[in-house]
């Protein structure tokens, strides 16, 4: 009872202490934003000055910086994220909402390909450490991570689409299976091969511990032995590599989503940017800094379940 | 005998071949009565930004509202003015007053008449100061429009009225002989003035949208795709042969190509210029390739030194670059070298070339260096330009390009500097920190007006700073010109004056690029790159 009261108040300490990050993070957003040059109405066809005048009123562009700052928090406050300047007629929550479950599905598949697998090649690589296997592995691995998706993604395309004619080359049904398995695989693979690494680094250290070797001095077998005892102690590095990888994940990936047409948020971070789409930049930053936030505050949840030294709330 | 008599195994081997067989004649049969529904799946470059017609910008949201609502006027699949929604209309001796007749079978796509009263409604709005068009300026030679969109007169005193329902009387400052094309502009269309009075500008969305063209719209989701359904009161439904349009946006060139490659696509947007060679070796069918109204060059800050007041230094380095290899070699065929502003395929106009473009190279690059040295430039004195350009492969190619020459050729030691988008655009406009830049123009009406304006002292296009009063004056002149072959007479005059006094350093001209499956049947090229999607039909494959 003393433990769930604990792990309470710790959860709104916690949230409560994102309130002011947030704050922090929307308000250098807002005003990094607007220091740059060019605005939402400036393009090739030079608009007559009545016009942007007005466009620019519409928007309350045309008021002080403070002042639309002040505008801009008060929405908050209701949960109004304001109207897209780029895509008119819709609000940035409504835009938000509709491409969030995309990557998040996308995302959410990718995880957990990556720690399924990535998990699995790196304990089989600790297993057989420094064996030929290992050894190729952890070098497929480095691979992996180095190579940029925005190569990965036209090869896989090429292949699998174009040549093949197996999968689609690009597009998004709602629940399409088929078009999801380029993309997923793209977004997993620098993950499966990161977390192989982590997993084996970190399942060898874990190998070593007093309390394995006290193990192991009983005659336990080895499988038991990773099972019951190596497995939890080695997922805590995992974990702090996952919490904000996941939020990256989640929320899209620009080059993913823009080589496969996905209507997720990814490509918003970029093309926002670019038209200097003010609110829907906000939008998105603030989306992805209350994500990571929230897995990082997940993950220290679960490092108090997985880690018997670690007790949330007690000093 | 009763069914349950009948032992299981005869069940099994017999009546299911039976079903089966019946069941695949009745598909068989279904199939004949109705063909497969056709969809057209386009590639559409960014996402549209609005379906609202008086506020779309962005070329592939103008492609959306063509099929979406339809104009008094529209294009032939050749690109030439044909009736629309109108069909008929007649002009003023003195070319001042059009009347369009409204067809009077034209149907919004929730059966209500169209009226001429809808095409005073959307006329109004787009000069509206209140709407925000972006192409308030298009409707300019309308009687008032420019004071309207100044905000200095109501929206109601537009020269445009409606005789009676079907009776639309517009009444210009100046004969304008291009003013049916420009009707056929999605500025111009009609509104449909229920929607507009219950949901004010949120009109464009699904569910609300009624529209006056060959298609309604289905679904809209944002960066995945925007369908459009036949309208089935569309007056001329019954020569409609696609049912379904989708439209795929590709911001990603390469991407786009794949799709088109794997089959998901019918047409694109366009294609990546650095593999136009490959992909007509690759798609000789498909691959089309064809003179577009648009311009490309680099324009020199008239404001500044090197280039103010040394109209010579301007034409040596026009003169010093060799358009044919950078249309050949560099950009592959995909454009056409340019001499001049007006890109061929201007409707009756004949594009302008200084004298020396028919020059051998080394005639011209010989008299390049003598110009050079003649503004006071050697190679012990080289000169030293900055050329600016917004971020983007093609325009860095071309610009390392031109350096490359102009330093071969003349010894000039050129700085490139590139900048996003929205940067290069502000400090372009400033005219402050520019010394030669990327300059492009697409025009928006066939009428080579559409180009030579923007070179006006006062136009708000004018990022050269260029000045010259004959030249205001000829174009001022041409405006109020009824007779078509004086005006073309005065505008190739304007075109000849500016390439003498080289404001601008002429590159190439734009040719639109796509790719198009052959099952597509109907599809033209044409200078405007305005295909209606109701003009095309699948052909069996």
């Amino acid at each position: 009872m003393f433990r769930l009261q604990s792990m309470l108040s710790y959860a709104f300490k916690r949230l409560l202490g994102a309130v002011p990050t947030l704050l922090l993070l929307v308000t250098l957003a807002f005003f990094l934003m607007r220091a740059a040059p060019g605005g939402p109405f400036d393009r090739e066809r030079a608009l007559p000055p009545q016009i942007e005048q007005t466009l620019r009123a519409e928007y309350h562009l045309d008021e002080p910086l403070v002042r639309q700052y002040l505008h801009y928090l008060g929405g908050l406050t209701r949960g109004d994220l304001g109207p897209s300047f780029q895509y008119q007629g819709f609000r940035v929550a409504e835009l938000i909402g509709s491409g969030a479950p995309v990557s998040f599905r996308l995302g959410a598949c990718a995880i957990l390909l990556a720690v399924l697998l990535g998990g699995a090649l790196g304990c089989a690589a600790a297993l057989r450490r420094n064996s030929a296997a290992d050894r190729m592995l952890m070098a497929l691995a480095m691979f992996g991570i180095s190579l940029p998706s925005y190569v990965v993604a036209p090869l896989l395309i090429l292949l699998f689409a174009v040549t093949l004619n197996w999968l689609p080359a690009g597009g998004w049904s709602r629940h399409g299976v088929a078009d999801a398995v380029l993309p997923v695989v793209t977004l997993a693979l620098p993950q499966i091969a990161a977390v192989a690494r982590l997993a084996r680094a970190s399942l060898i250290e874990v190998l070593g511990a007093p309390f394995i070797r006290t193990a192991r001095a009983k005659g336990l077998p080895l499988r038991l032995i990773v099972w019951r005892h190596a497995l939890k102690p080695a997922a805590l590095p995992l974990l702090s590599y996952l919490g904000p990888a996941a939020a990256a994940i989640v929320t899209g990936s620009v080059v993913v989503e823009q080589v496969f047409g996905i209507p997720g948020i990814g490509r918003y971070f970029v093309q926002a940017a670019l038209n200097r789409d003010y609110t829907l930049v906000l939008g998105v930053v603030l989306f992805y800094g209350a994500l990571i936030i929230l897995f990082n505050f997940i993950v220290d949840l679960l490092y108090g379940v997985l880690d018997p030294r670690v007790r949330l709330g007690e000093s | 005998m009763s069914a349950a008599s009948v032992p299981r195994c005869c069940l099994r081997s017999v009546l299911l071949p039976a079903l089966a067989l019946a069941g695949a004649a009745g598909l068989f049969a279904t199939a004949l009565a109705n063909p497969p529904p056709q969809i057209l799946r386009l590639g559409n470059g960014p996402e549209p930004e609005t379906l609202d017609p008086q506020r779309g910008e962005g070329v592939s949201t103008l492609n959306l509202l063509r099929d979406l609502y339809e104009g008094l006027t529209g294009f032939s699949p050749v690109g030439e003015v044909v009736p629309a929604a109108a069909d008929r209309w007649t002009v003023s001796d003195d070319g001042l007053a059009y009347t369009f007749h409204l067809r009077e079978d034209a149907r919004w796509s929730n059966g209500d008449s169209v009226v001429a009263d809808d095409f005073v409604a959307g006329l109004r709005r787009s000069v509206d100061p209140a709407t925000g068009s972006k192409y308030a300026q298009l409707l300019s030679p309308i009687e008032n429009a420019e004071g309207i969109s100044r905000g200095e007169l109501p929206p109601d005193r537009l020269g445009v009225e409606a005789r009676d329902a079907h009776t639309l009387r517009i009444r210009l400052v100046g004969p304008a002989p291009y003013l049916p094309g420009l009707l056929a502009h999605p500025a111009a269309f009609p509104v449909h003035r229920p929607s507009l009075a219950q949901y004010g500008r949120d009109f464009a969305r699904p569910g609300r949208l009624v529209s006056n063209g060959a298609y309604r719209l289905g679904e809209w989701v944002v960066q995945s795709q925007v369908s459009l359904l036949r309208n089935p009161y569309y007056w001329d439904n019954a020569h409609t042969a696609i049912d379904e349009v989708i439209y795929v946006p590709t911001e990603d060139l390469a991407s786009e190509l794949k799709r088109y490659r794997a089959g998901e696509l019918d047409c694109t947007y366009t294609i990546p210029m650095n593999q136009a060679r490959w992909l007509r070796g690759l798609f000789p069918g498909d691959l089309h390739i064809a003179p577009y109204i648009g311009s490309y060059w680099y324009g020199y800050n008239l404001r500044r030194a090197p280039f103010k007041d040394i109209p010579k230094l301007r034409q040596a380095l026009s003169m010093a670059i060799d358009r044919e290899l950078i249309a050949g070699k560099l950009l592959q065929d995909a454009v056409l070298p340019a001499y001049g502003l007006v890109a061929p395929g201007t409707a009756g106009y004949t594009p302008q070339r200084p004298p020396w473009a028919d020059w051998p190279r080394e005639r011209r690059v010989a008299e390049a260096q003598r110009l050079y040295a003649e503004a006071g430039y050697g190679a012990g004195h080289p000169l030293e330009v900055e050329l600016r350009y917004n971020t983007s492969e093609d325009h860095r190619r071309i610009a390392i390009l031109i350096a490359a020459m102009w330093k071969q050729r003349l010894g000039v030691q050129t700085r490139l500097v590139n900048e996003e988008w929205k940067v290069f655009l502000q400090n372009r406009r400033s005219r402050a920190q520019t010394e030669v830049f990327r300059g492009g123009w697409i025009a928006d009406y066939d009428d080579a007006g559409a180009f030579l304006n923007i070179l006006r002292s006062f136009d708000s296009q004018n990022d050269e700073a260029y000045a010259n009063p004959a030249y205001d004056a000829l174009l001022a002149q041409a405006q109020q010109e009824p007779d078509a072959a004086r005006r073309r007479g005065l505008l190739q005059q304007a075109e000849g004056l500016l390439l003498a006094d080289n404001p601008i350093l002429p590159i190439y001209y734009y040719e639109s690029k796509h790719l198009v499956k052959p099952w597509v049947g109907g599809w033209r090229d044409n200078p405007l790159d305005i295909h209606y999607s109701k003009d095309l039909r699948l052909l069996p494959h």
